[in-house]
């Protein structure tokens, strides 16, 4: 086998790519990896983790600003902008640096380049000053490109004043007024990190509530707890128009009741979905089918082309960092001819929104249940029944189940509230192992803890619960 | 290398058993042939002999351990100049998560190349690399493993979930394999029934047998124990309700006289040596079995199987007797009965029920055959019908030889008589066939002397 020949070339080392080539080594492929830009993709560079050490910062803000509950008192509470965007980048830049560290470990070759599939099997590779580097051969090519934020007619970023997640990411300033437009996961951290470093945030909505992937009343419970911060929300909104003027940006807003408003705001941020990097890559020349911007794939991320496969949010949504690494390892263990790979079960995925408060959910939402014919049974659990919540001071948050009244399968668990995105995955292990509301009553939740909660709303489903 | 020793598989269906006992202990030295241990499954106790010479290095699987699966390394076994420490290396090889060596992938998808790593995979040692044990069906031992929800929704259809194949992480039976059989509807008894009614509309609980908490809701706690089913007593159960439930049984009911056969089975006897290796002692089920064997000859049509491809002509009569044992029983088969002599069966027979007794039935001497013969007669019986045991197209069933009233010509006689009933398997077997079959056999019983031809 000649030197850059693989068995497994994966395009892109983001959460999906990275993951997908560790497994193929681990299984004994000869595995390279070729990455254009940063190891670790937008979660780990412009994505998941940043945005959460931002939003760590952001937490302190507001947790500094109500001392008084814990019984401290403090004067001069201010923050260093530059410092907390630079934590945050250095955060970023070690995990990145982590994924080197794997790769190698696990016998990855990485090429630094960007590639274009000349016909199956076979990658002609770049460097990033245009210089053609050795040809690349494979059986088997994972395309793991990733996303980028999706841009709308008239709603253009410039990098100045209108932003997406990337320069959202790294303020120089801190903006007097933000508008956030879409109020999807990234919209909403966006919203909630500049809200709680004392900056006033209109979200617009287009869809009738925020949040609109999360169960209804979740949705309608972020909403009351972000306008109680000073947050200003539009749903079944529209931005007609965005037009800079001066240092600032005029907003011609059309709201849901049909009315015109007119604003103005120092800094907008875009965050209308994504589209998937689909481009100068030779897709169409080998024939990989492209359809509203992401590869289409079957069930084991084959894109029709033989040997050529696609993962993660190149290939659609749900545009997360764990559904693009678990579709890797299932891609993977198929082409290795594993016993017992499974298609990816959309429904066992679970989905965070590091917000303040937080959101988690996984499986159906109540409405959905219902469309699908479901004779359902629906628990609650509000924060202030549970000690540990009380404690903490985080009384705000609902902790909601819901099971198949026929069968007691557990369909679809919806959570809001302080550390919501850490317990979620209790209910997918359980979703995962198709426990029925037999063995979430049976298991025993340490007290006194959050998780308490997600007993209880079991608990209430079946008209059981205790503490409410 | 030390070589493993593998859980054998006593036939090709066998997916596991238990280890009963170990002939051998640690640091014993055996050759080729040497008995090692004792394998049970639910009809058999074999003996697993050496293939190769050696130490017997390490006793990996404990007498009495239940339901290992076939091809589970049971012993190590030392090659001469090996010692203990050689030991580690097949352990290290049996843990180890990761494959030992990272294997090519070959050209197209690479499938067969890849080694599986995935943890519970019972295959320990590089001497095997066969993938089988992942097969096993979840429903072999005595614990299923399936997914509350599979198990849930399983009992609300009345679905048995033995039977069914898990495709969940080791062979877990999960929400998805429910609703395949469901909707294959193949290993479900009562299913079947439910998809058979026209109306549209599911039979319950009638023909799924009352569940386990209503039964035992009808019984004083403390006034019964359980005692828990073994296999045979689980594949009794699982044979004969699938026999009566797939099989349509119908029943022949005739009277034979066993004078004649009495007087030439107490010459034959008092001629026969006591002593040596041509003794023999015949029975009157002997003559059964013959009277049968040479029946099936006459009556080819009879000698039957029923598949869905076809139906199978058997050109030997091979009968089974079922022999009662402590806790069931078991149906050796006598091959080629219509060639052997009557001394011959009758010393074959009394070896195979011995063995049965014991448990020391090799699967082939009890698997096959195309029918059966069940005798009561020696605990006082008349008459009764038998449930065919399936693959077999017929069974026999044997009352006792008792002097009756007989009307011969117009006058009133005392004759010995034994009532027979065949239950035949219609699907193969048409009235007819089977009165043909009952007729001969009749014959051959009434004057014995004809068998000899």
């Amino acid at each position: 086998m000649s030197e850059n020949n693989y068995d497994l070339v994966v395009i892109g080392a983001g959460p999906g790519g990275y993951v997908s080539a560790i497994r193929a080594a681990q299984l004994g492929m000869k595995t390279a990896v070729i990455e254009r830009e940063h190891y670790g993709g937008i979660c780990l560079n412009w994505g998941c983790i940043p945005t959460k050490a931002l939003l760590r910062s952001s937490e302190i803000n507001h947790l500094l600003h109500n001392l008084k509950e814990f019984g401290f008192s403090a004067d001069n509470i201010a923050y260093d902008l530059g410092k907390v965007v630079k934590r945050s980048r250095r955060v970023a830049r070690r995990l990145s640096g982590g994924i080197g560290y794997l790769l190698k470990k696990n016998d990855v070759t990485a090429i630094d380049g960007e590639a274009r599939i000349t016909a199956p099997g076979k990658i002609a590779v770049t460097d990033k000053d245009g210089k053609a580097l050795p040809e690349v051969t494979a059986k088997h090519i994972i395309i793991a490109t990733g996303a980028r934020a999706r841009t709308l007619p008239g709603l253009e970023p410039d990098g100045e004043k209108i932003w997406t997640y990337k320069e959202a990411m790294v303020p120089s300033e801190m903006p007097q007024s933000l508008l956030v437009v879409g109020s999807g996961a990234i919209g909403i951290e966006f919203a909630s990190f500049y809200q709680n470093m004392g900056v006033p945030v209109t979200v617009v909505e287009v869809m009738d509530r925020i949040l609109p992937v999360e169960d209804a009343e979740i949705s309608e419970l972020a909403l009351k707890a972000f306008k109680a911060q000073g947050m200003t929300l539009h749903t079944g909104a529209t931005v007609e128009s965005l037009s800079p003027q001066g240092d600032n940006v005029n907003v011609q807003l059309k709201l849901a009741d049909g009315s015109q408003e007119t604003t103005e705001v120092h800094r907008v941020i875009l965050a209308v979905g994504i589209t998937g990097n689909v481009e100068n890559m030779g897709l169409e020349e080998v024939g990989v089918k492209v359809e509203k911007g992401h590869i289409s794939i079957n069930e084991w991320c084959e894109t029709g082309v033989p040997g050529i496969y696609a993962i993660g949010d190149v290939a659609g949504p749900p545009w997360l960092a764990h559904k693009a690494s678990h579709e890797g390892i299932l891609c993977v263990e198929k082409i290795a001819g594993l016993d017992h790979v499974h298609p990816m079960q959309t429904s066992n995925i679970p989905g965070c929104t590091y917000c303040r408060p937080q959101v988690a959910s996984v499986g159906l939402t109540e409405q959905a249940a219902t469309e699908q014919g479901y004779d359902i049974k629906v628990g609650r659990f509000p924060y202030q029944g549970n000690g540990k919540a009380v404690a903490l001071g985080e009384p705000e948050g609902l902790i909601k189940t819901i099971f198949d009244a026929k069968t007691g399968e557990l369909l679809g668990a919806h959570m809001i509230g302080a550390e919501v995105t850490e317990l979620i995955q209790g209910y997918g292990i359980a979703k995962t192992l198709e426990t029925t509301e037999q063995e979430l009553m049976h298991t025993v939740f340490p007290h006194p803890t959050l998780s308490e909660m997600m007993h209880e709303s079991v608990l209430d489903a079946y008209d059981r619960v205790i503490h409410i | 290398m030390p070589i493993s020793i593998l859980m054998p598989a006593l036939s090709p269906t066998m997916e596991e058993g238990t280890l009963a006992k170990w002939h051998v202990k640690e640091g014993d030295t055996v050759t080729s042939g040497d008995i090692l241990a004792e394998i049970e499954t639910d009809k058999a106790t074999m003996e697993v002999e050496a293939v190769d010479e050696g130490t017997i290095g390490k006793i990996v699987i404990n007498e009495g351990t239940e339901g290992v699966a076939v091809n589970t390394t049971i012993a190590i076994l030392l090659e001469e100049g090996e010692s203990s420490d050689d030991l580690e290396k097949v352990s290290e090889t049996a843990q180890s998560e990761k494959p030992a060596e990272k294997p090519a992938v070959n050209g197209d998808g690479g499938a067969a190349a890849i080694a599986q790593d995935e943890p519970g995979n019972v295959e320990a040692t590089g001497q095997s690399t066969s993938a089988e044990p992942r097969q096993v069906s979840s429903a072999t031992a005595g614990r299923i493993f399936a997914s509350p929800l599979a198990r849930r929704l399983a009992q609300q259809k009345g679905l048995n979930l033995e039977g069914i194949t898990g495709t969940g992480p080791n062979n877990r039976i999960i929400k998805r394999d429910v609703a395949k059989a469901l909707e294959s509807g193949a290993p479900v008894q009562a299913q079947e029934l439910v998809r058979a009614d026209a109306q549209g509309q599911t039979l319950p609980a009638a023909v799924q047998g009352m569940p386990d908490s209503q039964i035992l809701a009808l019984y004083d706690p403390g006034s019964y124990e359980i005692v828990p089913h073994d296999n045979m007593r689980r594949i009794i159960a699982t044979r004969l309700v699938e026999s009566k439930q797939t099989i349509p049984h119908f029943y022949l009911t005739l009277d034979c006289e066993l004078d004649q056969l009495l007087i030439s089975r107490k010459r034959m006897n008092e001629a026969a040596p006591k002593e040596g290796p041509n003794a023999f002692r015949l029975s009157v089920n002997d003559f059964v079995i013959k009277a049968l064997a040479m029946a099936l000859q006459q009556v080819p049509e009879a000698n039957a199987t029923w598949t869905e491809q076809g139906t199978l002509r058997h050109k030997s009569s091979d009968v089974g007797v079922a022999v009662a044992v402590e806790g069931g029983l078991f149906t050796p088969v006598i091959r080629h009965a219509e060639l052997k002599s009557l001394s011959e069966i009758s010393n074959e027979m009394k070896e195979l029920a011995e063995r049965a007794r014991n448990r020391r039935l090799a699967p082939h001497e009890y698997q096959g055959g195309v029918t059966s013969i069940s005798n009561l007669g020696m605990y006082g019986i008349s008459k009764f019908d038998a449930v065919i045991n399936p693959p077999h197209s017929s069974i026999l069933a044997v009352g006792m030889g008792e002097k009756r009233p007989v009307v011969k010509g117009d006058e009133l006689e005392i004759a010995t008589v034994m009532t027979v009933t065949l239950s035949c398997d219609h699907r193969v077997v048409d009235g007819a066939i089977g009165a043909d079959l009952l007729n001969a056999f009749k014959q051959f019983i009434d004057d014995p002397v004809t068998m000899l031809v």
